[in-house]
């Protein structure tokens, strides 16, 4: 009975959702929405701060790397908000969650399968992006080195790594946007409120960190590290910001995780 | 309960994380301070008297310990080195800090850290410390002291402990060597620190304030004219390290990269005169400003105290150690600066490589009056050269036509030069030339390497060496050095007189490196492992959970259902179900009886493991159901509505279904359990969110059947049906119960229990109140009148 709800029959399951392709497709168009408005808005002006914006469309490289800045926080949150926060929500506003209970798939292995298929999702979803921003920049703008906002350069076989670095950590930092998604799923029968709640914690989070009275304790703010992989561009890695930002990331999902298996285990299911 | 026992887990967490950002300090002793005026004699012929204002800061509770004399900066006073003195107290040491003369409350007139004055008020300071008992005394009149300041602090540091074998240990940091070189390089009057340096300390009545009037008069001169005397430089030099005696003391040597008024080659002549053991530091700032690396720079004074004050081994300072700018956190939006070591101090001109240059002879322009002039290094603007050495744009400035460039190829590789650059240069007349260092990147962009400009006079027509300023920066694979000549420069007083030079390159560029001088790994705090690692324990002690006893009744194997004992409140307080026992056979069809809100919905869901009983039991072939129990793949259920993906076909729905059990699919009977629902091909592969309510009842009905279960639970089985369907479930309904497996169907449609069921359990207010054969229970009377005399009866 382990083998209830193969990771298969789940991926199945929530792929041909309208909601999965409209995400997918998003995450798809927006480096050629991106492409559009560099070529609308024409030259623009350096204000004098080092920033990606200013190298995005030196080649498809840097036009990844700025897709990814412009979108990590926000539209990536809701992205992967979206996959964990529905999964278990949506099924029980279906009425279907208790059939499947019922088939019987205990509920730890629902729970777990159903994490899994979703971080898959949400994983495929942070990368997509790059990827597409990746093509669409090369086409576009070329291939070239990385022209780093700092001013130095990088051969763009170096700069592989470098994005395997950055896609790499935008994906632990979204682990406790994740994983508190899945926890509000698991806790209401709405899944508008279990995507909406996640995103809402991370615009709260983003209000907190802007006061600066509160000091260092804006450091413990799930949400504190999320752009920490711009040090991943920089002449030198900084490691540092990554394995504050990820041991954050991974501790608050660890926690948040295990409240919703315990959560879900003592439920009673009355959708 | 539960709820809270998590929720304070995770405040546990969050707070552990919080607590690694505020360490509570190391329990160091209380600190007493001790206000004094002490009494000192000097001048040359030791009969001025002047009273030093001072503060002594004891750690109380040491007994004797070594000593520290604490100076201020130029400008400052002994308030300047409270924080520092309280500091270094706490570390076990009797501070001494005093305004020195001239400055603060102190009496006397500033002379410049001379021999004559200050020099001879610190050694008395030394006596002082000799008298107290707080201080551990090597000999009779010799305590053991250290000594450490800023500036025109660190030269009286160097000065004393080159006039006083006293002093044991000192920390000087960005100081001279030489002041008539540091005030006018290479015979280049620096106006624009001198300007300051002079007139910073005037409170309007006289124009340079408390110095000695001989040296504003001085001052004065040079200034007007931009032209000094020999005996002008002779003066300069008696207040430098470089006419005393070399220091035998340890000396660690802090000196700035942003610095031009004292630029790292005086800490180089520093380290060269000195005979002690000697350690060297360049960071970021210095006078022209720049990051705070007082962290660091105060570890390292404290260490080096540590070392060679109270003999521990430390093992910390490394002879040379260069902070660099490695980058900017993302974060906070500051300068990562990271201190790179090496186990020898190079000088300023190790490992030289040559480097052709590319560029003509070109002729450049003295402006007459030497204005308009380019900008180099400007005081205060010492924090963009952590930026710069990054690479993000500068404000440094050239004026067309009066400067000559000479550029490197582009660099094949990255390369770091630590050192001061130098190359030959040929005019074809007298001339000063202002020296820089550009970095020029692949697109032409060139900014200077660092805000510093080195002064450069050529007497006579010819060839000399120009020694560019030191500094460490790295060029990166594909930039350019480029050395820029320049004809003026903000900070300097050049020639006034219009002249138009020729000038030329007679060299390649010698650049130093120090291969040796290695960046350690930075190492996150020990919270980024802890953190993840509480982590882990709390959300396992979450998920620690008491085995459910999943037991079986060996006896009960062959009976469907047997209900004990069942009772279930709702968390409301409302009690849904109460005592509930009832059995069901093989082959019955049992109808479950009731009306609204009498607990059958909640027996059902029971019965599927979705609701946890709060006392009872339910078996069904023996084994207790639990959530999630193997053997409710045996019970077939359709409770409360159907519930089906709607963008999925009914068939997709149904083969998904039947996929996520995890059974074979050939034990799924999928056809026959399509039969029952009767829908056609084409209904089958529309999306289940087009289906009519009846349509759904019946897909659903077709799923409880799926894999033809033992038991099959169907609450409302004919909601949404018309007639002829109706009459179709029910032959459906006894026909599988005469198959020898079991049925329970729940319903209000009293007909249809009397026409479809072998047996009856009616229930009201969460209890039983009627069981048996319907036969039995009907009496020949009509299941409708029985029904409503029972119930009617429970009331």
């Amino acid at each position: 009975m382990s083998r209830a709800l193969p990771l298969r029959v789940e991926a199945v399951r929530q792929f041909r959702r309208r909601r999965t392709l409209v995400a997918f497709g998003l995450l798809l168009a927006l480096p050629w929405i991106l492409v559009a408005a560099f070529q609308l808005g024409g030259e623009q002006e350096a204000d004098g701060r080092p920033s990606l914006v200013d190298v995005a469309t030196t080649g498809g490289l840097n036009f990844a790397l700025f897709s990814l800045f412009v979108s990590t926080g926000f539209l990536l949150v809701v992205a992967v908000a979206l996959f964990c926060g529905d999964t278990v929500a949506s099924e029980a506003g279906w009425s279907s969650l208790r059939y499947l209970l019922a088939a019987p798939v205990p509920r730890d292995r629902l729970l777990r399968q159903k994490l899994i298929v979703a971080l898959g999702y949400a994983a495929a979803a942070v990368v997509a992006l790059p990827l597409m921003a990746l093509l669409a920049g090369t086409l576009v703008y070329g291939w070239s080195d990385v022209t780093l906002p700092t001013g130095g350069t990088y051969p763009a076989s170096a700069a592989f790594g470098r994005m395997a670095i950055v896609t790499g950590y935008a994906l632990v930092s979204q682990l406790v946007v994740a994983a508190l998604a899945f926890l509000l799923s698991v806790r209401t029968d709405s899944p508008l409120g279990a995507v909406g709640g996640a995103v809402g914690m991370v615009i709260i989070c983003n209000i907190l960190e802007a006061v600066e009275a509160l000091g260092s304790w804006r450091d413990v703010l799930p949400t504190r590290y999320l752009y920490a992989w711009l040090d991943a561009l920089q002449p030198q890695i900084q490691w540092t910001g990554m394995a504050k930002g990820a041991a954050l990331s991974v501790s608050y999902a660890l926690v948040l995780l295990a409240l919703a298996f315990r959560h879900f285990r003592a439920k009673d299911i009355t959708s | 309960m539960r709820r809270w026992v998590a929720g304070a887990a995770v405040v546990g967490v969050v707070a552990a994380a919080g607590g690694g950002f505020a360490l509570a300090r190391d329990g160091g002793p209380e600190v007493a301070r001790e206000d004094v005026r002490i009494d000192v004699v000097d001048g040359p012929g030791d009969d001025e008297k002047v009273t030093l204002d001072a503060s002594f800061y004891r750690p109380e509770g040491l007994g004797p310990v070594p000593a520290v004399l604490l100076a201020h900066g130029f400008g400052g006073s002994k308030r300047s080195q409270a924080a520092a003195a309280r500091e270094l107290a706490g570390h076990g040491y009797a501070v001494l800090t005093w305004s020195a003369r001239g400055f603060g409350e102190s009496g006397g007139q500033i002379a410049l850290n001379s021999p004559d004055y200050e020099v001879k008020d610190t050694r008395q300071l030394i006596d002082w410390l000799a008298r107290r008992p707080e201080v551990r005394k090597d000999a009779p009149g010799d305590p053991r002291v250290g000594m450490a300041g800023p500036s025109y602090g660190g030269a009286i540091s160097l000065l004393t402990a080159a006039y006083d074998s006293r002093v044991d240990a000192l920390v000087p940091s960005i100081t001279w060597h030489d002041l008539s070189d540091a005030l006018l390089p290479d015979g280049v009057f620096k106006k624009l620190w001198a300007g300051l340096f002079f007139t910073g300390e005037s409170d309007g009545s006289t124009a340079c304030g408390r110095f000695l009037p001989e040296l504003c008069e001085m001052y004065q001169r040079i200034a007007q004219t931009g032209q000094y005397k020999e005996s002008d430089v002779e003066v300069l030099r008696a207040s430098s390290p470089a006419t005393a005696p070399p220091v035998k003391a340890p000396t660690l040597l802090i000196q700035g990269q942003s610095d031009s008024l004292f630029p790292l080659d005086h800490a180089d002549a520093n380290a060269r005169r000195a005979q002690g053991p000697v350690s060297v530091v360049w960071y970021q700032g210095g006078h022209d400003g720049g990051e705070d690396e007082s962290p660091l720079l105060t570890e390292l004074t404290a260490d080096w105290f540590d070392q060679h004050l109270k003999g521990l081994d430390t093992g910390a300072s490394e002879p040379f150690t260069v902070t660099r700018a490695t980058g900017v956190d993302s974060t906070s939006g500051r300068t990562w600066l990271r201190a790179a070591s090496a186990k020898t101090y190079p000088g300023l001109a190790s490992q030289p490589r040559e480097l052709p240059l590319e560029g003509a002879e070109q002729a450049v322009q003295n402006p007459a009056g030497g204005f308009p002039a380019a900008v180099s290094a400007l005081p205060g603007l010492g924090a963009l050269n952590a930026l710069g050495s990054l690479g993000s744009l500068g404000v440094d400035l050239d004026m067309p036509g009066q400067s000559a460039a000479f550029t490197t190829a582009p660099l094949g590789a990255s390369l770091r030069v630590t050192g001061a650059p130098r190359l030959t240069v040929k005019t074809d007349r007298a001339a000063v030339l202002f020296a820089k260092v550009y970095d020029v990147s692949p697109d032409g962009k060139a900014s200077l390497a660092r805000r510093l400009a080195a002064p450069v006079r050529f007497t006579e027509a010819g060839e000399r060496e120009v020694v560019l300023p030191a500094l460490d920066y790295e060029f990166a694979r594909g930039h350019r050095i480029r050395v820029v000549l320049g004809t003026t420069d903000q900070g300097f007083a050049g020639p006034s007189a219009p002249a138009t030079y020729r000038i030329s390159a007679a060299s390649a560029l010698s650049v130093p490196t120090v291969p040796g001088l290695a960046t350690p790994a930075g190492r996150p705090p020990a919270w980024v492992w802890i953190l993840p690692l509480a982590a882990l324990v709390v959300s396992g002690g979450l998920l620690v959970r008491r085995r459910p006893k999943g037991s079986f009744e060996p006896s009960l194997e062959g009976v469907p259902l047997q209900i004990d004992g069942l009772t279930k409140t709702y968390s409301n307080g409302f009690k849904a179900v109460e005592d509930l026992s009832f059995r069901v056979e093989k082959g019955q069809v049992l109808g479950l009886l009731g009306p609204n809100g009498a607990g059958k919905t909640t027996t059902l869901r029971m019965l599927m493991g979705l609701i946890h009983p709060d006392g009872g039991e339910i078996r069904i072939f023996g084994h207790k159901v639990t959530p999630g129990a193997a053997v409710l793949g045996r019970l077939g259920s359709f409770v409360e509505g159907p519930g089906f993906l709607p963008h999925l076909s009914g068939r997709d729905n149904l083969v998904l279904y039947w996929r996520a059990t995890g059974r074979p699919m050939a034990e799924s009977r999928l056809d026959e359990a399509l039969e029952v629902a009767a829908l056609s091909e084409e209904a089958l592969a529309r999306p289940v969110r087009t289906y009519s309510q009846g349509m759904r009842a019946r897909l659903a009905i077709a799923q409880a059947m799926l894999g033809l279960p033992d038991l099959l639970v169907l609450d409302e089985p004919t909601n949404g049906l018309d007639p002829p369907q109706i009459r179709q479930m029910r032959e459906v309904l006894v026909d599988y119960a005469a198959a020898g497996r079991t049925v329970i169907v729940s319903s209000h449609l009293l007909s249809e229990v009397e026409q479809t069921c072998t047996h009856v359990v009616v229930m009201t207010r969460g209890r039983k109140v009627a069981d048996g054969p319907v036969e039995e229970i009907v009496g020949g009377r009509g299941l409708e009148n029985v029904f409503l005399e029972i119930i009617g009866g429970g009331v």
